[in-house]
């Protein structure tokens, strides 16, 4: 920096100490929500060393640090997405039409446990649990009313689903195919990220290897027939609410997918292609700057380890296309309308972030799944973000801003250490084993409260500002009781009904495939699926042939 | 040396994967200095409550955040009953809908804690649930 | 419930009984020893394992696998689960028997997490005494899985008839700096993870090492496994079971015995004698005692031998 830079910022410190003598900051130190330390100011100075064409660039180049497209928002908004899904597909395909109808753009579906466990309703695991967090799935038919009047060629679908990702995946095929959509034309998303399930979500079923083995031979299924379809999508937004800070968010979430990139290159897949459909997914959380700053540094890491690492040239499979949604676990019961405000501020950076797609979530997120009218004040307040705030009429408008690029070299800094240890240790299948990564996640989330409860961390209306509240006057979403035992007379009538020595047969093929790993189990699914064989059946088989996992504690 | 420490089961009924609450939970009861058994996730009512009875626990501790808290609660106290063992604690905690809370209490169970609860409460109100009980052997 | 009643029901299998006298143990009641002395004749059938080895080696994931196996022969099988203690609180989490909850709904297991209490040879206080009435209660294989251990945690040997060491690849030189302590002490190897990449390395430095005492007349054998899907098992229950027939048949078999059993004579001591110098401590220990030391008016050996004399008349410390 220049002399007269030097000269200035040495009589400004001069100043502050003598402010300080007087008045002593409100603490001793600053730091980001993920404790990454904060200086009093940022200057030209401290950004001074970043090349900006090699490490910021310009938005729809490498290395993406501004976004993925040149014009962003000015060309179209992201995609408003809001997950929702409970009871049975009766109920949750009439909420879908309501959420069409006013306004969303694109559906993303929640399974319940059971569904996502790989249990049908009448299991006895099921127990207690049918259609309560998500809508129960047992077999195409359910699958075919939940979809019931929504074209499939012109919705986009993302399903929140992991460990059974092939089954729903094959379901949402079959139900094109009724439609008359043949599998080229569909657009949507499975999560079908299996790693961050062991890490922090916990719907995870078979043990790590034959599970890679599912989610890549998807990766080839899809590369050849369902072109339009993102095969993964890679999760960090878990890792964060399960506790993590934001950096161990992006370096978790980026290694995870190293590791599926490397397992899809082993079974001889082109990154070059499969790269292209590879999408993300991250959190949103209350710091604001940080948050911003994660976001354009995910892209840039993403780049250069996809370009660097595996000799990616094809731009669109450098890029790092990304959902987000708000931070559910920084939303309280206590006074659950300030929650609107936690959500405004979330969604404004993942928008400054360069997110292409959002979901927001609602009020009454630590009372009960979302009402339809929480739903509804969640929705519009993305809506007004896009049309009224006026960020999205410029690309990437805090880039330059010091304290965000400087965070953002931070985030990288920080992150790409925690991938080095990872590599060090073999991989994240290592890691993750070795219980690395739960053990930080859990470091980080037992600090955090801890630091709530001595009060370092205000968190409004729960350690501060309270009020006496009785019964808050909210309508919650009640889910009916009797969804378990509807779903259990559909199956009971489904399997009088259906041609149970095609779906025998049906399942036996699968069986002898999931022995022979060179066989992709992608098309026999499609054709049990279609037989009406029960995701439980599929699964049941598959458990046998693989067996099953358990979580790994260390705390 | 007689020192009778609290041993407690912090347990993760059913299908819920939401286990930061509990995980947060079992290291502030072993900061309190409490031997806690950790089940892990995806424990039937019968393998919860056979944990306990094997473990000698005190006390369990329910965490659950999927809404299925009403029909575990309700079963775990039961076959606690049932082996015998109504004197052992239960407790918990989680989303769990304030106007529910009083029909688990009824149940059986001694408290219910909803989020934002500091540890602290729970650890405290442990330790007294705890000191009444052995006032009673 | 007086402890007379707990006892007859523990013998009875009453599952919670049991649960207490194994509580009542690890809390040093004092009725303990009286308990166990009256069980002590019943003892003596179970086979005795030792499961230790690194943390994360997969201790437990082979326990559960080995529980497997001895219940398809239908032995009941009792499992103490060893966890750290912190050294801070006191307090511990147990987490051990995640990996063996598919068991619990069995009647025939019966599984014991305990943590270390301060006890620093990679079991807990309770541990022996519990195999005890494990033993005494039809327990036919009781399993101790140690707490995940580095050199020195080696009290596993004064408990367990047999005692499995599991390794896993990927250690490095880490063998190196074991042999010193705890390769001493296995009787059967497992190379466990042997679904990854260097198990062979690892069973080779075993076995070279084993080479020098390839003239004794057990030579522990080495096991290759794969704890999560059971490949291997089989193989290492069998040595486990060579192992049990070696004891009895075998003069060293005997020589181990006696030395197990003079430990336990020793440990018994020891705790009198730690409980009674407690005692006698505690109620010498007054302000005015305390004020004499602070002013260097009196001296610890002084103190420590008025204290030693209330319990043995005429002892000298120095
Ligand atoms: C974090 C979170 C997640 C994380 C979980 C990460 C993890 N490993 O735990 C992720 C993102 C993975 C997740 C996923 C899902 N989630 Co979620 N999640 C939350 C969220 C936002 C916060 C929970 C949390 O961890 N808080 C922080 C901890 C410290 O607090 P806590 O758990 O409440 O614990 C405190 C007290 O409750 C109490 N406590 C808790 N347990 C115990 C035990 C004992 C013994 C004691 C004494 C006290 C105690 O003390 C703790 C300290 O104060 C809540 C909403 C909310 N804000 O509460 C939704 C919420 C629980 N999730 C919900 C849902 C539906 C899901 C999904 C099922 C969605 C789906 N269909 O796929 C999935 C599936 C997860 C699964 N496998 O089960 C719903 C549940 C709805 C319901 N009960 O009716 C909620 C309420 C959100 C909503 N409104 O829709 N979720
Ligand atoms: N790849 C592989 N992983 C294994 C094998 N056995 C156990 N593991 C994994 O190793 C990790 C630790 O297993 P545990 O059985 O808990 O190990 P432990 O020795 O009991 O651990 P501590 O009690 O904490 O010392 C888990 O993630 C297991 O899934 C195996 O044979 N192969
Ligand atoms: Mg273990």
């Amino acid at each position: 920096m220049n002399k007269e830079y030097t000269e200035a910022k040495a009589r400004f410190e001069a100043g502050v100490m003598k402010t300080l003598q007087k008045n002593k900051e409100r603490k001793e130190t600053f730091s980001t929500g993920g404790g990454l330390p904060l200086e009093r100011l940022y200057g030209p100075d401290m950004t001074e060393g970043t090349d900006y064409v090699k490490e910021v660039g310009f938005p729809g180049e490498y290395p993406f640090t501004r976004g993925v497209q040149s014009t962003m928002f000015r060309g179209r908004f992201w995609t408003m997405r809001q997950y929702a899904g409970f009871a049975s597909a009766e109920e949750s395909n009439e909420r879908y039409r309501y959420l069409l109808a006013s306004g969303t753009t694109g559906l993303s579906v929640a399974f319940d446990l059971p569904t996502q466990i790989g249990y049908d309703s009448d299991d006895p695991m099921a127990q207690g649990e049918c259609g309560k967090v998500g809508v129960a799935i047992d077999s195409l038919k359910d699958m075919e009313i939940l979809f019931d009047k929504i074209p499939l060629d012109k919705v986009s679908t993302s399903m929140t689903i992991n460990a059974p990702a092939s089954v729903l995946l094959a379901m949402y095929i079959c139900v094109g195919e009724k439609q008359g959509v043949p599998m080229s034309a569909l657009s949507g998303t499975i999560q079908n990220d299996i790693l961050k399930e062991y890490i922090a979500r916990g719907t995870y079923i078979f043990p790590p290897k034959p599970s890679m083995r599912l989610i890549t031979d998807i990766f080839e299924f899809c590369s050849q027939n369902v072109p339009k379809w993102n095969t993964i999508s890679i999760s960090g937004y878990h890792i964060r609410e399960a506790g993590s800070t934001a950096a161990q968010e992006v370096a978790f979430t980026l290694a995870d997918g190293i590791a599926y990139v490397e397992a899809a290159r082993s079974k001889g897949l082109d990154p070059n292609v499969f790269g292209e459909r590879l999408s993300f997914f991250f959190n949103a959380h209350n710091d604001f700057l940080e948050e911003v700053a994660k976001f354009r540094a995910a892209r840039r890491m993403w780049a250069k380890i996809m370009k660097e690492r595996f000799g990616v040239t094809n731009p669109k499979a450098q890029m790092l296309r990304f959902h987000t949604q708000t931070g559910g676990s920084t939303l309280t019961a206590q006074q659950p309308e300030n929650n609107i405000v936690r959500v405004t501020m979330q969604a404004l950076s993942a928008v400054l972030g360069g997110t292409q797609s959002l979901h927001t979530n609602s009020m009454d997120e630590a009372l009960a799944l979302p009402s339809e009218k929480s739903v509804m004040i969640a929705l519009r307040t993305q809506q007004i973000i896009a049309y009224e705030s006026g960020v999205t009429n410029t690309v990437d408008p805090l880039a330059g801003s010091y304290v965000v690029e400087s965070l953002t070299n931070e985030i990288e800094e920080k992150a790409f250490e925690y991938i080095q240890q990872i590599d060090e240790m073999g991989g994240m299948l290592t890691a993750i084993e070795k219980g690395y990564v739960q053990k930080h996640i859990q470091d980080a989330a037992y600090e955090f409260q801890r630091a709530v409860e001595s009060k370092e961390n205000v968190v409004v209306g729960v350690n501060k500002f309270q009020i006496e509240e009785k019964n808050k006057d909210m309508k919650l979403l009640t889910v009916d009781a009797s969804v378990g035992e509807r779903q259990i007379k559909k199956l009971q009538e489904l399997k009088a009904s259906r041609d149970n020595v095609a779906v025998s047969n049906a399942l036996d093929a699968i069986r002898s495939a999931a022995l022979n790993e060179s066989q992709n189990l992608m098309p026999l699914i499609i054709d049990a699926v279609r037989v009406y064989a029960t995701e439980g059946e599929i699964c049941g088989v598959l458990r046998g042939v693989f067996g099953e996992y358990t979580e790994n504690i260390v705390l | 040396m007689d020192e009778r420490k609290i041993r407690v089961v912090v347990a993760k009924p059913g299908l819920d994967g939401h286990d930061r609450g509990a995980k947060v939970v079992a290291r502030a009861l072993r900061d309190a200095g409490m031997e806690v058994i950790y089940t892990g996730l995806r424990q039937t009512a019968e393998q919860i409550v056979e944990t306990v009875l094997q473990e000698d626990a005190d006390a369990v501790g329910i965490s659950i955040l999927s809404g299925a808290h009403t029909f575990y609660f309700t079963k775990i106290i039961d076959m606690l009953r049932e082996k015998d063992a109504g004197d052992v604690i239960v407790f918990g905690g989680g989303v769990i809908p304030d106007s529910d809370i009083p029909g688990l209490i009824e149940a059986g169970a001694g408290a219910v804690f909803g989020p934002g609860t500091p540890t602290t409460v729970c650890v405290e109100w442990l330790e007294g649930a705890v000191a009444k009980k052995r006032a009673k052997e | 419930m007086a402890v007379d009643t707990l006892l007859e029901k523990a013998l009875g299998g009453d599952i919670r009984s049991i649960a207490r006298i194994i509580s009542l143990i690890e809390n040093d009641n004092p009725e303990k020893d009286a308990l166990l002395k009256r069980v002590y004749p019943m003892t003596g059938k179970a086979i005795v394992l030792g499961i230790t080895g690194s943390p994360g080696a997969g201790k437990s994931t082979l326990t559960d696998k080995v529980i497997e196996h001895f219940r398809r022969q239908g032995k009941k099988v009792g499992v103490i689960a060893v966890d750290p203690s912190s050294p801070f609180s006191g307090g511990a989490i147990l987490a051990d028997r995640i990996r063996m909850q598919r068991h619990t709904g069995d009647s025939g297991v019966y599984i014991r997490s305990m943590g270390t209490r301060g006890s620093l040879g990679g079991l807990s206080r309770g541990t022996r005494e519990s195999v005890i009435l494990l033993d005494a209660c039809g327990y036919d294989v009781i399993i101790i899985e140690t707490v995940g251990v580095g050199q020195s945690e080696v009290d596993i040997i004064k408990i367990a008839d047999t005692v499995c060491l599991v390794l896993v690849p990927g250690m490095g030189d880490d063998i190196q700096i074991m042999k010193a302590g705890i390769m001493e002490i296995a009787n059967v190897f497992a190379i466990n993870k042997a679904d990854k990449p260097g198990v062979d390395r690892v069973a080779a430095e075993v076995r070279l090492m084993l080479d020098l005492v390839k003239d004794r007349p057990w030579v522990p054998p080495v096991h290759l496994t794969v704890a999560e899907n059971g490949t291997g098992i089989e193989e290492l229950v069998a040595s486990i079971a060579s192992h049990s027939v070696f004891l009895k048949s075998n003069p060293d078999g005997v020589r181990r015995e006696w030395r197990r059993l003079a430990f336990e004579v020793e440990e018994i001591l020891l705790q009198h004698i730690t409980r009674m110098t407690e005692k006698s401590w505690n109620a010498y220990k007054t302000d005015e005692v305390m004020e004499l030391l602070l002013s260097r008016k009196s001296n610890p050996y002084a103190v420590a031998e008025d204290v030693l004399r209330k319990i043995i008349p005429g002892t000298r410390v120095v």
